[in-house]
């Protein structure tokens, strides 16, 4: 039985007759019916780009879709298309003195936006760093691997990572379907059922920020998050690029991104970048930001700053 | 009036000389579709199982397809280098085979679109990438340069061949008013496309690695030694097996040609090595991981000096007219150069891209037997595109298959 050994080594190894004929077939079928319905595979086939489509033609592809994930996950999905809001511009801040290195932020991440739980996918990066060695622009001593017992660690210091949300962002720049793109309220966000899973994004990214569904996505049921944007939280598909959207679902409602709101420590910060008043422009103006590789001119909308 | 049943004639004229041959041809055509069906058997668990059954990771996005798309990329624009002696001064010896290098583009440019089609995660979405029924990014990724100019050389090539084949089959001479321009376009065709390819990666401010001015000229340099190396070991076969005559004087020319591009590409080698090293900023990381390790991880190193010994081994021999013009020698290098470049242009290239990681992180990249069976049987599909092509064009070129001239062509 394929399975497990599989598993070990994908390699090719000498099928006899009936297996290379099994699964030949197998193959031409997944490829002809995806397990659904033809009508609904070639709607989904000749689905057009999303900026293309009118309410109207957006409206039908939610429908499809709702019914497809209820077909997959056996839950009702809410997904929602909502817009940018009129004069915001989302900024995050990140207090690299506060930030204990829990990784809660990473959990509450991949709950909040279905990410795939086997394979696993973080769109949150904490990379650890001892103290005194060097971190500023080179990120060779960084280790993203660490398992304490108890956090934070004498003697590390902890930056996490995650979409930077340029302004100039470099994966946009070289998709060639203009699968990702940067919207009014400065997210980048891409769409999945658009992008041909070329990666092309991921060469481009110096934050490391974009992950490829390699293999299916698999969530359990019961961790399914129902509530979704059609760019952002919604699940993906095997063969194409995802990362953060600034929980777009949650923050074009006015709500904080799910990272923000379980920080333990209140080293994270969110908000709109046009609004003097608000609590991200306080941290701009008050305290001593930077962004990562500032060398590039990607202009981050994601400040890190130390507070204490 | 025109024989109606005159295309049907002919294209069982053609099956025939395609399908007929000796014991030695149907080995060989068997040998190649063997592969071919173990590298579809292997793309088709891919298909069903997804990328993950590579040995790509988030770290390190791109291996082996695109390692052998850009070493292919090279190949195809080496046909100039025959082009050029061939039109622009006159050399009779390589204008005589400078059909068989149109072929060989058009079948490396086949072999890159099955590379590129073969990485993508959704390949049924390709069309996406296309101007008007898709969303190309033009001019803003040069991916979809890519696009343009490898289709457009394709094209291009394509004209060229049938063109001239099709006056030949029907017993003309070809008109230089119809292959000039073809020619005159082909020539800076030839080198966009592999400049463009290399902009794909050097544009990247992202990865050091490759954001380094050098790239496209190293690409070139290198292109025009692997691609007329492989010419050589097909024309030495292929004047064995047919009776197409191609002179001596043809194949040390190009071995002169070859010794002066692998020249400039050690000459461009040499300078990256100097600047990354002498300045030795953060940016040698990748250079460092590729000839001497990083951290402990050096999985490349050994293929890396393979490489470089090899690619200044066949420079000499290519150098000395002595050795060049002595087919073991000869021979020694083109295979030489040819592992050389396809180390060097291959994972050589796109894998210190990735490493160490945007984030400092270092994966080690080893593909999968999954992935080179597929990359097998594309390379044997090439081959068994290019066999094809050749059993079918070289009695054409030769005069012992001809196809009778409708009415209107006089």
């Amino acid at each position: 039985m394929p399975g497990r050994d599989e598993k070990n080594n994908p390699g090719f190894r000498l099928i006899d007759r009936r297996g290379f004929l099994k699964g030949a077939a197998l193959g031409l079928m997944s490829m002809a019916l995806p397990h659904r319905s033809d009508a609904s595979f070639w709607e989904g086939f000749f689905q057009k780009h999303f900026r293309e489509m009118n309410s109207e033609e957006i409206r039908e592809v939610i429908k499809r879709l709702e019914k497809e994930y209820k077909e997959k996950y056996k839950v009702d999905f809410n997904i929602k298309t909502t817009k940018p809001l009129p004069g915001v511009l989302f900024g995050y801040g990140l207090d690299i003195s506060r930030c204990i290195g829990c990784r809660r932020c990473v959990y509450a991440c991949v709950k909040e936006n279905n990410q795939s739980r086997d394979p696993q996918i973080h769109w949150i990066t904490v990379l650890r760093f001892r103290k005194g060695e060097k971190w500023v622009s080179n990120l060779e001593e960084a280790d993203k691997y660490y398992y304490p017992d108890r956090v934070p660690e004498e003697g590390y210091f902890y930056v996490p990572v995650q979409c930077q949300q340029c302004e100039n962002p470099p994966c946009v720049k070289v998709c060639p379907t203009q699968a990702t793109w940067k919207e009014r309220d400065g997210i980048v966000v891409i769409d999945y059922n658009w992008c041909i899973g070329c990666r092309y994004c991921m060469a481009a990214c110096p934050y490391g920020a974009r992950r490829f569904n390699w293999g299916e996505p698999r969530i359990r049921r019961e961790e399914i998050n129902p509530n979704v944007h059609y760019l952002g939280n919604r699940p993906r598909y095997r063969g194409v690029v995802e990362k953060c959207t600034f929980c777009i679902q949650r923050t074009r409602e006015g709500r904080y991104p799910a990272c923000v709101e379980i920080c333990p420590v209140g080293a994270r910060k969110f908000g709109n970048l046009l609004d003097p008043k608000s609590e991200i422009r306080y941290c701009i103006e008050k305290k001593r930001v930077f962004r990562l590789k500032e060398d590039l001119n990607t202009f981050p909308k994601f400040y890190y700053f130390f507070a204490i | 009036m025109a024989d109606i049943y005159q295309p049907i004639r002919n294209f069982f004229i053609t099956l025939k000389q395609i399908t007929v041959g000796n014991k030695w041809y149907y080995a060989w055509v068997g040998f190649l579709s063997l592969l071919v069906l173990i590298g579809v058997v292997s793309y088709i668990q891919q298909l069903n199982r997804g990328l993950i059954l590579t040995a790509m990771r988030d770290q390190v996005s791109w291996g082996l397809y695109i390692s052998n798309f850009t070493f292919l990329v090279g190949v195809a624009a080496a046909a100039v280098l025959l082009v050029i002696p061939a039109y622009l001064y006159n050399f009779k010896p390589i204008k005589e085979i400078v059909l068989l290098g149109e072929m060989l583009a058009i079948t490396a440019i086949v072999m890159c679109l099955l590379f590129i089609v073969t990485d993508l995660g959704r390949p049924e979405r390709a069309w996406h990438i296309l101007p008007v029924v898709g969303a190309m990014n033009f001019p803003s990724s040069l991916l979809a340069w890519d696009v343009i100019s490898l289709n457009g050389y394709l094209i291009i090539n394509c004209i060229a061949v049938f063109y001239t084949l099709y006056r030949l089959s029907i017993g003309k001479e070809y008109k230089m008013s119809v292959i000039w321009p073809i020619v005159i376009i082909s020539i800076p065709w030839a080198i966009s496309i592999h400049t463009v390819t290399a902009f794909l990666y050097n544009g990247l401010s992202s990865r050091p690695f490759w954001n380094a001015s050098i790239l496209a000229p190293r690409f070139i340099a290198s292109a025009l030694c692997s691609g007329p190396a492989l010419m050589l070991i097909i024309f030495q076969i292929v004047r064995k097996v047919s009776k197409m005559e191609i002179s001596d004087t043809a194949i040390f020319k190009i071995a002169e040609l070859i010794a002066y591009a692998m020249g400039v590409n050690l000459f461009l080698f040499g300078a990256e090595f100097f600047k990354e090293f002498y300045s030795g900023s953060i940016h040698l990381a990748p250079m460092k991981y590729l000839y001497f390790g990083l951290h402990g991880h050096s999985n490349l190193v050994i293929w890396m000096w393979v490489a470089l010994i090899f690619n200044v081994t066949a420079f000499f021999l290519f150098l000395r007219p002595k050795t060049r013009e002595n087919f073991f020698a000869l021979n020694l290098a083109c295979v030489l150069i040819i592992i050389g470049v396809y180390i060097e242009k291959g994972m050589g290239l796109v894998v210190p891209g990735f490493v160490p990681g945007t984030l400092g992180e270092i994966y080690e990249y080893t593909p999968t037997g999954l992935e080179k069976n597929v990359t097998i049987g594309i390379w044997a599909a090439g081959a068994l595109f290019f066999t094809l092509f050749l059993k079918f064009a070289l009695p054409v070129y030769t005069g012992e298959l001809r196809f009778k001239a409708p009415e209107n062509e006089k």
